[in-house]
């Protein structure tokens, strides 16, 4: 048991430990930025301001009855919450969130700060990502309810069909970066333009950042793509016939992978750790400031932006961002074969 | 650890392969086939092509068994009926049911024999890096770009030809 | 107690073991889709071998001719689905003993 493992260990089970925390802030931030924008307050009964709400919530799903249609295929019904949650948490194993460090001289040598930082990492979100399908369409099918039927197979072909633009999208940053590995495209990313602008892809790819950015929200099934749970027309899509901890999963589920998203684009596109005024080994509170400017973004976005309907919605995506992700490829291929030649 | 690691993925891969094709829900065998890819990707893991396994996870688990389930869920697959009758006997009756299940038993014993005299040597073990993404990607993009851009004519051809067969006729 | 290490014939003989799987698969099983999944069992067991002979030589062809076998299993089973889909569609029933128009 020499150091580095229990470092190691200790990492993963932080970082295990931090996800499910943001799960708890994110639903008190949900309805603090609802309230902001719908100008009332929002929780404000439970502990000072509110900040215990989400402790509130998460006993009142644990105390609510466990309940499973008759005619629903038991093993199914309750594997498919647990398939949501575990590729959620999965796809945030290969994310780094601060620079190599050393613990303060503790370690011989620095270790990453991500859980496994393996050299084809991009790939691997991209692969649990597409693994997150599978709960939601379990999820419909097992629940043996129409609206169930119709939510999953809405939910699925929507992020089967955003999962190319997203993709694609991030396809033009490894060209920029030449690794496929999260922490090697941060290092990138290091550095000044004129000892003011960061070297960020985010200024050299505004489109790329968008198109993944608009995927991201799809694939989270989110606003405002979030169709299969529209509540006015589908009762509440894919997850109605869930209650108390399976139901708990879901909404874990969702909101893991919307901070998988974000901490994915700021490592892409913002730079990850690196920011002004603080020495790397404190770069971990930039990154978490840029993940929480953006999942502040994706809740404004929810409670601003009307919803599509479901054709526009697959539309949007088979017939403008798809080809706008192609034309940045090329454009980024074509930019990089001048610039560093051939 | 190499080694407890390759005998239970192993397992899994094969037990996972053997219900596939003995569940009579069709759903199950879908969703038992997705263990056995998980299995395999971790075996190639293990042999070094960490690009080949994620690939297998993204098109073959991803992507091909979405499209295996869509189609179960939508058709409605029934639950195959217990056989009755000349099903009922072993391995479904005289007739080339049996002949052909026994013929790839034979095909089983016949490679085991083959390969008998293959080298026993151990794989490389740590000392040899795995394969790197740009390799893979230096190796396709030059020697075998053609196959490459074959296969894209292939995948619009295939694409093109799923639409119109599924097509409803029109009255 | 130790386990054997795995060598190049236990990857081989483990690859002969589930197309073997496959191919009774595809003798013995009553429905199109169990068919084209016991299809897709015996292109993976191919895969495996591909993979295994070519961390043994120290090549990488055999992984992009890995990538190849991938890309092809995907539109075999795009228009495979298309097929049982259309044949459902007229029979309503996904035996295959049912499709016998073409025998004399």
């Amino acid at each position: 048991m020499d150091a580095r493992l229990i470092a190691q260990l200790g990492v993963i089970g932080f970082t295990f430990f931090m996800l499910l925390n943001s799960a708890a802030i994110l639903v008190y931030m949900e309805r603090k930025v609802a309230a902001l924008v719908q100008q009332r307050y929002g929780p404000f009964l439970v502990g000072p301001k509110g900040l215990l709400q989400p402790l509130a919530d998460i006993i009142k799903l644990m105390m609510k009855e466990e309940l499973r249609p008759l005619a629903a295929n038991k093993w199914l019904f309750y594997l498919a919450p647990v398939v949501s949650a575990t590729a959620a948490f999965a796809a945030f194993s290969v994310v780094p969130f601060g620079a190599p460090t050393t613990f303060f001289g503790l370690l011989d040598e620095p270790i990453n700060l991500a859980p496994a930082d393996v050299n084809v990492g991009l790939l691997v979100i991209f692969a649990i990502t597409s693994m997150g399908v599978y709960g939601i369409v379990l999820a419909g099918w097992s629940s043996n309810s129409k609206y169930s039927l119709i939510g999953a197979l809405r939910a699925s072909a929507q992020m089967i069909s955003y999962e190319l633009s997203y993709g694609m999208s991030f396809a033009a940053v490894i060209l920029m970066a030449g690794s496929l590995s999260l922490g090697e495209i941060v290092n990138q990313q290091s550095g000044y333009w004129f000892h003011v602008i960061p070297k960020w892809y985010i200024f050299i790819q505004p489109l790329g950042f968008f198109i993944f950015l608009t995927a991201g929200v799809a694939e989270t099934n989110r606003a405002p793509f979030d169709f299969p749970e529209a509540e006015q027309e589908l009762v509440a899509g894919y997850h109605t016939e869930y209650s108390s901890m399976s139901f708990a999963l879901f909404f874990l589920a969702e909101y893991v992978n919307m901070v998988t998203v974000s901490a994915v684009a700021t490592d892409l596109f913002l730079g990850g750790w690196h920011g002004p005024f603080l020495p790397e080994s404190l770069g971990w509170i930039w990154f978490l400031a840029k993940v929480f400017a953006l999942l502040f973004f994706y809740i404004w976005m929810r409670w601003t932006l009307p919803r599509y309907r479901y054709d526009q919605l697959m539309e949007f995506g088979w017939k403008w961002l798809l080809p706008l992700a192609v034309v940045n490829l090329l454009v980024t291929a074509f930019l990089t074969i001048k610039i560093n030649g051939w | 650890m190499d080694a407890i690691l390759f005998w239970i993925l192993a397992a899994g891969a094969v037990i996972a392969s053997v219900l596939v094709i003995g569940q009579r829900n069709p759903m199950y065998s879908v969703l038992l086939l997705i263990a056995s890819f998980g299995a395999l990707s971790g075996l190639y893991v293990l042999l070094g092509s960490p690009f080949v396994a994620v690939i297998q996870i993204i098109i073959y688990a991803g992507a091909i068994m979405v499209l295996f389930l869509f189609v179960v869920m939508l058709l409605n697959v029934p639950t195959e009926e217990m056989p009755t009758g000349q099903q009922a006997k072993f391995l479904g009756g005289a007739g080339p049911r049996r002949f052909g299940a026994i013929l790839s038993a034979f095909l089983a014993v016949q490679l085991f024999w083959a390969m008998r005299a293959l080298s026993a040597q151990p794989m490389p073990g740590n000392e040899t890096p795995a394969t790197t993404v740009a390799a893979i990607g230096e190796r396709l993009f030059r020697e075998y770009s053609f196959a490459f851009e074959a296969t894209s004519v292939l995948i619009l051809v295939a694409m093109v030809g799923a639409v119109i067969l599924a097509r409803k006729e029109h009255q | 107690m130790s386990l054997p290490e795995p060598t190049l014939n236990s990857y081989l003989m483990l690859s002969a073991v589930l197309f073997a799987i496959g191919t009774a698969g595809v003798f013995l099983r009553r429905n199109l889709i169990t068919i084209l999944l016991s299809i897709e069992v015996m292109l993976n067991a191919v895969n495996l071998t591909f993979v295994a002979v070519d961390r043994f030589r120290g090549l990488i062809d055999g992984q992009i001719i890995v990538f190849f076998v991938m890309t092809v299993a995907a539109a075999e089973a795009a228009v495979g689905l298309a097929i049982v889909i259309a044949l459902f569609r007229h029979k309503e029933t996904l035996t295959p003993d049912a499709f016998t128009s073409l025998k004399w």
